[in-house]
């Protein structure tokens, strides 16, 4: 009765294949292209589905002091309301008269509604193995049900304007030892570090292909990576202090670059090495 | 208590049902060291079987090669849209999580 | 005293003066402060790397404001000059070390992360922006190749001194280069420019094969 089956052996076995391949001697353009392969060969079964599914779960399970799910949280286009509300973040929120991305405003919920501290909302922006974070399921959850959305973050409130304006000096202030800014290895086409190809941060074809990409499944992390994660691990590795979780910095640092990434269709979570 | 898995399951104009699980596991090798140079303990799922109508379909013996949430596809036949497909993995703890899913 | 006039004035009504000011404007300067501003209340210390680390100095400063584009000839000269003066030569008066060990430092990614300590090795990690050797073809594009660097320029003491430099403070040449200020930042001990060094200007080093 049974035709065929597959492991993930398998396809753990072929993604290994492919790094060793990569290691002997090719051009770095078809190298390019065997990660390229790898990457597709993982869409299939994208572990972030995981992820997807715990924070589905806990969005909709009434929990915190207030025993209250998560189901009247506004992410911008009213309350409760979801489906594409992450393409259209960060954006101004009148009942905090501030500019919000996904992260800050999933806090703010999580104190108005669960009756959390605000410590307590942020006490655990990124997940390990060990040590799983809430955030990073409910941030794979609601931005898969933006998959298929068009960018389309706001502009016309001042308040947008400056995190736009704000965003833009802070992803080219130079700083630290290493005199490094997200423009040092961002700001130009064609660039890789390694092997590892770098989009142009500065422009909208750039912006789009690294925004619409994140949160992602890294499969050599085993864990989903959010879109703050990436941009905390920059700043480690830009030697920077460490970047604050719902900083007014990150938020924006997101704004500019989500902005810049309008008119795409939103692709995460995705999978990526 | 492990996580659900989520399990995908379509038959197609051929009567071939196929079969997409993704499992919440850490599959760790027992080769691996802490931070401490301790090695951390295998743990990995053992077997998976899957059934549908009361008969196996599938029966496998994993180990640690397979890589942390792993996810698995197979196509068997005999299966009609609205049947149930039951799928079960244990670990080598003795763990065990069994999730269903309807065939579309 | 009118500049700052402005300069206040769009920091209070900051939105209706951001993004339109020219670069190096008061407007634009007045975005580029509260930016500042914003930062240091939005990183915290971790481990190793302070809040000192978001001070910056006048080469930093000054090329922030020019993004990617290259300063105009005056401020390049200037920050050209300001650099040069902070090469050191080294204090035996020789610029070469050992180009294997230098191979070590130019593959090395490690050093001045939070997540490393004072004790964790500190790396050039050339390799990350540049070919060097051919056998490395894990190699980055943000910088130019170094490959055949002393064979195509010469292995004299004048492209010695140049090198050595280059490492040393890549400003004083380039103002606003995207390469780290490896001696003037304190990032390589002066034997650790020398192996560096080396590997670009040994004759026996893979990177002149």
């Amino acid at each position: 009765m049974r035709i065929r089956a597959w492991y993930a052996g398998a396809i753990a076995l072929a993604a290994g294949m492919v790094a060793a391949t990569a290691a002997v001697g090719q051009d770095a353009a078809s190298t390019a292209q065997e990660i390229e392969k790898y990457r597709q060969a993982l869409q299939d079964g994208n572990p972030a589905e995981l992820w997807e599914a715990r924070g589905e779960g806990l969005w909709k399970k009434p929990a915190g002091p207030k025993n209250a799910s998560l189901e009247k949280c506004d992410l911008g286009l009213g309350p409760g309301v979801v489906k594409g509300a992450y393409a259209q973040l960060p954006r101004y929120f009148a009942d905090v008269d501030r500019v919000m991305d996904l992260e800050t405003r999933l806090a703010h919920c999580r104190v108005t509604l669960h009756g959390l501290t605000p410590a307590q909302a942020t006490a655990r922006p990124f997940g390990s193995p060990d040590n799983r974070s809430d955030n990073d399921a409910l941030v794979a959850w609601v931005t898969s049900e933006s998959k298929g959305a068009t960018m389309n973050v706001p502009s016309a409130h001042a308040k947008e304007k400056e995190a736009f304006a704000l965003g833009e000096k802070i992803f080219y202030f130079r700083g630290g030892p290493y005199d490094f800014s997200c423009a040092t290895c961002h700001a130009a086409d064609n660039t890789r570090i390694r092997l590892q190809d770098l989009p142009n941060l500065t422009k909208q074809a750039g912006a789009q292909l690294a925004y619409t990409t994140w949160p992602a499944y890294r499969v050599s992390q085993g864990e989903l990576r959010t879109f703050q994660w990436r941009l905390n691990d920059c700043f480690r590795q830009q030697r920077f202090p460490e970047l604050g979780f719902a900083s007014d910095a990150s938020i924006a640092l997101t704004a500019f670059l989500a902005r810049n990434a309008n008119g795409a269709e939103f692709k995460a979570p995705t999978i990526k090495r | 208590m492990a996580d659900p898995m989520r399990i995908r399951a379509a038959v197609d104009a051929g009567g071939v049902t196929e079969v997409k699980v993704l499992m919440s596991h850490e599959m760790e090798t027992g080769q691996r060291r802490d931070a401490a140079g301790a090695l951390v303990p295998a743990w990995f799922i053992q077997n998976v079987t899957a059934t549908h109508a009361g008969k196996t379909v599938l029966s496998a013996q994993w180990g640690p090669a397979i890589a942390k949430n792993p996810f698995l596809s197979f196509r068997f036949k005999g299966a009609q849209k609205g049947d149930k497909v039951q799928v079960t993995w244990v670990d080598n703890r003795g763990d065990k999580r069994t999730d269903e899913a309807t065939i579309a | 005293m009118h500049k700052t006039l402005i300069a206040a004035a769009c920091a209070a009504v900051l939105a209706g003066c951001a993004g339109t000011g020219p670069s190096g404007s008061a407007s634009d300067a007045a975005v580029r402060a509260k930016a500042v501003e914003t930062m240091k209340t939005s990183f915290k210390e971790r481990g190793i790397a302070k809040l000192d680390r978001l001070d910056q100095d006048e080469t930093q400063s000054v090329c922030s404001q020019y993004s990617t584009a290259a300063p105009p000839k005056e401020v390049a000269e200037r920050i050209e000059k300001a650099n040069m003066a902070l090469v050191k030569p080294p204090s035996d008066g020789k610029y070469l070390g050992d180009w294997k060990r230098g191979e070590q430092i130019a593959q090395r990614g490690t050093g001045f992360q939070y997540s490393d300590t004072r004790e964790t090795p500190v790396g050039g990690n050339c390799y990350a922006c540049h070919e060097l050797s051919k056998a490395e073809i894990s190699y980055g594009t943000i910088g130019p190749s170094l490959h055949n660097f002393a064979k195509i320029r010469g292995y004299g003491p004048d492209i010695q001194k140049y090198a050595w430099g280059k490492v040393y403070n890549a400003h004083a040449y380039t103002a606003c280069s995207f390469m780290p200020r490896f001696g003037a930042q304190g990032i390589l001990s002066e034997q650790q420019l020398k192996d560096v060094v080396a590997l670009l200007m040994d004759p026996e080093s893979p990177v002149n094969k």
